[in-house]
């Protein structure tokens, strides 16, 4: 078990290291910093000696070097951009990320889940594309109908939300059908796009939510100022939540459907129903379970990449955390930034890679049997 | 332009008049970035004298027309016995925000961290030579030779305490070399209309109305909440959904509908910058071009052609959507030196170009790369699409080279290009800015932004002369000299200068600066 970890540790380290080889050889091709930090009116003599004071003229594998060394020593030196330390900017950013995220991994796994266990429950294997389609016209149509009749967007797409609603309550099937075929417009649709969209609907046309920012937030400890406190954090977060969770939950939802699936046809189901238990004990209780492990690993590695890329929900939103600070970074050539949160990433998946592997090996016995002679 | 200067006096007119209405008015002020620093001597950028402007002072300040109108300072003039000596006579009874009062010595103090070594200012003020307060409202500043126009160059050098500065070691300016940030990064204590309350970086800063400001206007603005988001599109929608109430930098794209949006208003107006095109024009061939023996660019004949083959009107109204004033000059109306005859640029004529091209030995045109940045200026890179297929239609084959800003500059000032767009604003407000960067040749402190290779030792002699000139008449003939030989040489291919547009609730006004940094203090509320 101890080898176990630290051979994962080990190989973690050389996963961080050559993350930030990879970033410095980049580096070069990124700009030069010294152009933003110092204005059109600075002689080129002036430019020449910052670079030289900043390393920027040594070859790369000295830059990286230095780097190395300082972060080993938890130094990550000064934002060309902002002037601030770059821990510290980037810990002051973290808070608004680790919520957005912790909100929309919930999100993505609340709905995805039960969406998910209806559709495997309602829906027909395999969903005929017929029906697919007569499901997604039956909403967009009468949308389309008031859009041409000069209702507006709005309308039309309330009465698209609302033909969707009202089916899963008397025709469950054809619930299903549809959510299928809404859920892969979330996998295919940029985040971009889906976040404009909605800033466009319920924040320019409703007015109801914020279209920006993170709203009023709380100080609570040492620096991690939350959003979950005030009324204008919380409806801040709704919008770039539900962004950033489509994804996953439309992932999160066809796993658990194909999962679930194979589960109803299992044996151990067939005797549940001929024993006469209730239809919502076998689903929930016995069906369900069986079907989470893999959504629980699934949502543990989606984890990180929320974490990680919620860059561009960041942005659309101007959302206060690490990945708009790594994209404002981008632009100034921010190089100290740009190093310090790609190294951050790297850091995320290793850790959480580190954890599921270590679930496997306590979940999964045969593991730990062939610990000594094999690999895991 | 009249339009724009009455505007702008009759925004000032309506704030002194509308003065007394004191009311609680809070403006939500958005824009593209923040300022980086609240070190007022640490970046020469605009965004960040932008908001430095709102809680430190300036010694003088610029006018919308260009003109310098007192701040700080409530006159200047050179000493009469010493043509070295700049004078300045200081404001009384001015406080900083912390209640210390402002002297000449806050004032020496300031100038001399503004020339220290990793300031960002220091070029401004390279032609000093010493500073000294003479009493407590008198400052004497010795430049090293004559400088009259040196006053130009402080109205964005702002004077902070020189106690404050003391109490928290801010002697010298950050240098990014060092391991550590400076208290005055994230810390302010001027003179100014506005005292900063708080301010989370690139999310919102809030500034409070100074009571205790010197002017006897005092701004209707009570409160700015200053709020960074970089995403046009959510910029725009901020405005739109109600959550702001100024936008700033305004996409071109969205101006007209904004301008059609009920409860909105768009103000536009030009900016002190021009967009041109540059290339290397001396003999050595061009690095990206077919024609290897000699460089075509070279052939005065070719310059002209290129001039005659863009269509400038045409990039005003199918790229800027008609928010440019095209132009025949490279340099904005504002500066001095300007003069409609030379902003004047003859009608597209691609008949007569090829003919040029012809002429030159170039029946078939040649081959050339232009860089573009793509992330500077408004549609940048779209404008040099434009030209491309316009100097493809006299058959000069253009290839494009796109890159961000970060990129494109050190291109031009590591002479790494042939043919390029570039942007230049001219903060001085006065010629000698744009030949000393952009057509003397590339020599010690002159031609940083010149990769053409253009040299004239006369030329850049009677350049170097306009900063210690002293006879304003004969300076100003030096200067129409200088640009009828720049003009007939086709130094530099100017296209257009670039309109500036601010979206607000249409109950508020606040006219365009020609520098992009208007001040909260000129807002006024009501119809």
């Amino acid at each position: 078990m101890l080898a176990f970890i630290l051979r994962r540790l080990l190989q973690s380290l050389i996963v961080m290291l050559a993350v930030a080889f990879i970033a410095f050889l980049m580096f070069r091709f990124v700009g030069d910093p010294v152009e933003g930090m110092m204005g059109v009116d600075a002689r080129l003599a002036d430019r020449e000696a910052l670079r030289d004071r900043l390393g920027l003229n040594d070859p790369f594998y000295m830059q990286f070097w230095t780097f190395v060394k300082n972060a080993a020593r938890g130094e990550f030196g000064i934002s060309y951009r902002l002037q601030q330390p770059v821990t510290q900017l980037i810990l002051s950013r973290l808070p608004a990320t680790i919520e957005l995220a912790v909100v929309s991994a919930s999100l993505a796994l609340i709905v995805g889940v039960t969406l998910g266990v209806f559709t495997a429950i309602h829906g027909r294997l395999p969903p005929s594309s017929r029906e697919t389609l007569t499901a997604l016209a039956a909403i967009i149509l009468p949308a389309l109908a008031l859009w041409f009749l000069g209702r507006g967007l709005l309308w039309s797409f309330g009465a698209a939300a609302l033909i969707f609603v009202s089916t899963a309550f008397w025709a469950k099937s054809f619930f299903s059908q549809a959510v299928m075929a809404v859920s892969l417009v979330g996998v295919s649709l940029p985040t971009f796009l889906i976040g404009i969209g909605l800033i466009f609907v319920f924040a320019v046309e409703l007015k109801l939510l914020p279209s920006f920012g993170r709203g009023q937030t709380v100080e609570l400890w040492k620096g991690w100022s939350t959003g979950f406190l005030t009324k204008s954090g919380l409806l801040s977060l709704i919008l770039p939540a539900v962004t950033l969770s489509l994804f996953q939950m439309t992932l999160i939802m066809r796993l658990v459907r194909a999962e679930m699936q194979e589960v109803l046809r299992s044996d151990y189901i067939r005797f549940a129903r001929a024993r006469g238990l209730p239809e919502s004990t076998i689903n929930f209780r016995h069906a369900l379970k069986n079907t989470m492990v893999p959504v629980i690993t699934i949502t543990g590695l989606q984890l990180g990449s929320i974490i990680a890329f919620a860059i561009i929900t960041e942005t659309v939103f101007n959302w206060p955390g690490v990945g708009s600070l790594f994209v404002n970074s981008v632009q100034a050539v921010d190089v100290p930034v740009m190093a310090a949160y790609l190294l951050f990433v790297a850091l995320v998946f290793v850790v959480i890679n580190l954890i599921v592997d270590l679930l496997y090996y306590l979940v999964d016995p045969r593991l730990r049997v062939d610990g000594r002679s094999g690999r895991a | 332009m009249k339009i724009q200067r009455f505007a702008g006096l009759a925004a000032l007119l309506a704030s002194t008049l509308m003065a007394s209405s004191a009311m609680a008015e809070t403006l939500r002020w958005a824009r593209a970035s923040d300022a980086l620093t609240l070190d007022p001597h640490s970046q020469n950028q605009g965004v960040t004298h932008n908001f430095a402007h709102h809680i430190y002072e300036t010694l003088v300040d610029r006018a919308v027309d260009g003109s310098l109108t007192p701040r700080l300072a409530t006159e200047w003039y050179v000493k009469e016995d010493d043509p070295n000596v700049w004078v300045f006579k200081l404001r009384h009874d001015v406080k900083f925000h912390d209640g210390a009062d402002f002297t000449a010595e806050d004032v020496v103090f300031s100038l001399d961290r503004a020339r220290s070594e990793n300031s960002n200012m220091r070029q401004l003020h390279s032609a000093i030579a010493s500073v000294a307060a003479v009493d407590d409202h008198t400052v004497e500043v010795t430049m090293t030779g004559p400088s009259p126009l040196y006053p130009n160059n402080l109205t964005n050098t702002f004077v902070m305490d020189k106690g404050w500065s003391e109490a928290h070691s801010l002697q010298s300016v950050q240098d990014y070399a060092a391991g550590e940030d400076n208290y005055a990064v994230r810390n302010a204590n001027g003179t100014g209309p506005y005292i900063l309350e708080s301010r989370e970086v690139d999310v919102r800063s809030v500034l409070k109305r100074n009571e205790a400001h010197w002017a006897e206007t005092k701004p209707q603005v009570t409160e700015i909440i200053y709020l960074p988001i970089a995403e046009n599109a959510t910029r725009i929608a901020a405005l739109l959904s109600g959550e702001v109430d100024l936008v700033q930098d305004v996409p071109v794209q969205d101006i007209e509908r904004l301008k059609n949006t009920a409860g909105l208003k768009v103000e536009t107006g030009p900016e002190n910058r021009i967009i041109y095109f540059g290339y290397r024009m001396d003999d050595k061939p061009l690095k990206s071009s077919n024609v290897a023996d000699k460089n075509p660019i070279a052939d005065p004949r070719v310059r002209e052609a290129m001039h005659l083959a863009i269509d400038r009107e045409a990039i005003k109204r199918v790229v800027m959507r008609g928010n440019s004033l095209p132009a025949g000059v490279a340099m904005p109306p504002f500066v001095h030196g300007w003069t409609p005859e030379l902003d004047a640029f003859p009608a597209p004529d691609p008949e007569r170009a090829k003919a040029l091209l012809a002429e030159a030995g170039y029946p078939d045109g040649f081959s050339v790369t232009l860089d573009t940045p793509n992330n500077r200026y408004v549609n940048d890179e779209a404008i040099s699409q434009a030209v491309v297929g316009m100097l493809g239609r006299i058959g000069i084959k253009v290839t494009l080279a796109s890159r961000p800003v970060a990129q494109h500059s050190p291109l031009i000032t590591g002479d790494n290009t042939d043919f390029y767009l570039l942007g230049w604003g001219v903060p001085t407000f006065d010629s000698a800015y744009i030949f000393n960067d952009l057509i003397h040749s590339r020599n010690g402190h002159f031609g940083a932004y010149n990769p053409s290779g253009y040299a004239d030792p006369a030329l850049d002699a009677k350049i170097e002369g306009l900063a210690t000139e002293i006879d304003v008449e004969k300076r100003d003939a030096d200067i129409a000299e200088i640009w009828a030989q720049v003009q007939r040489d086709r130094v530099l291919l100017p296209i257009h200068n670039q309109l500036l547009a601010y979206a607000m609730k249409d109950n508020l006004t606040l006219a365009v600066h020609p520098e992009n940094q208007p001040l909260m203090t000129m807002v006024t509320y009501g119809q």
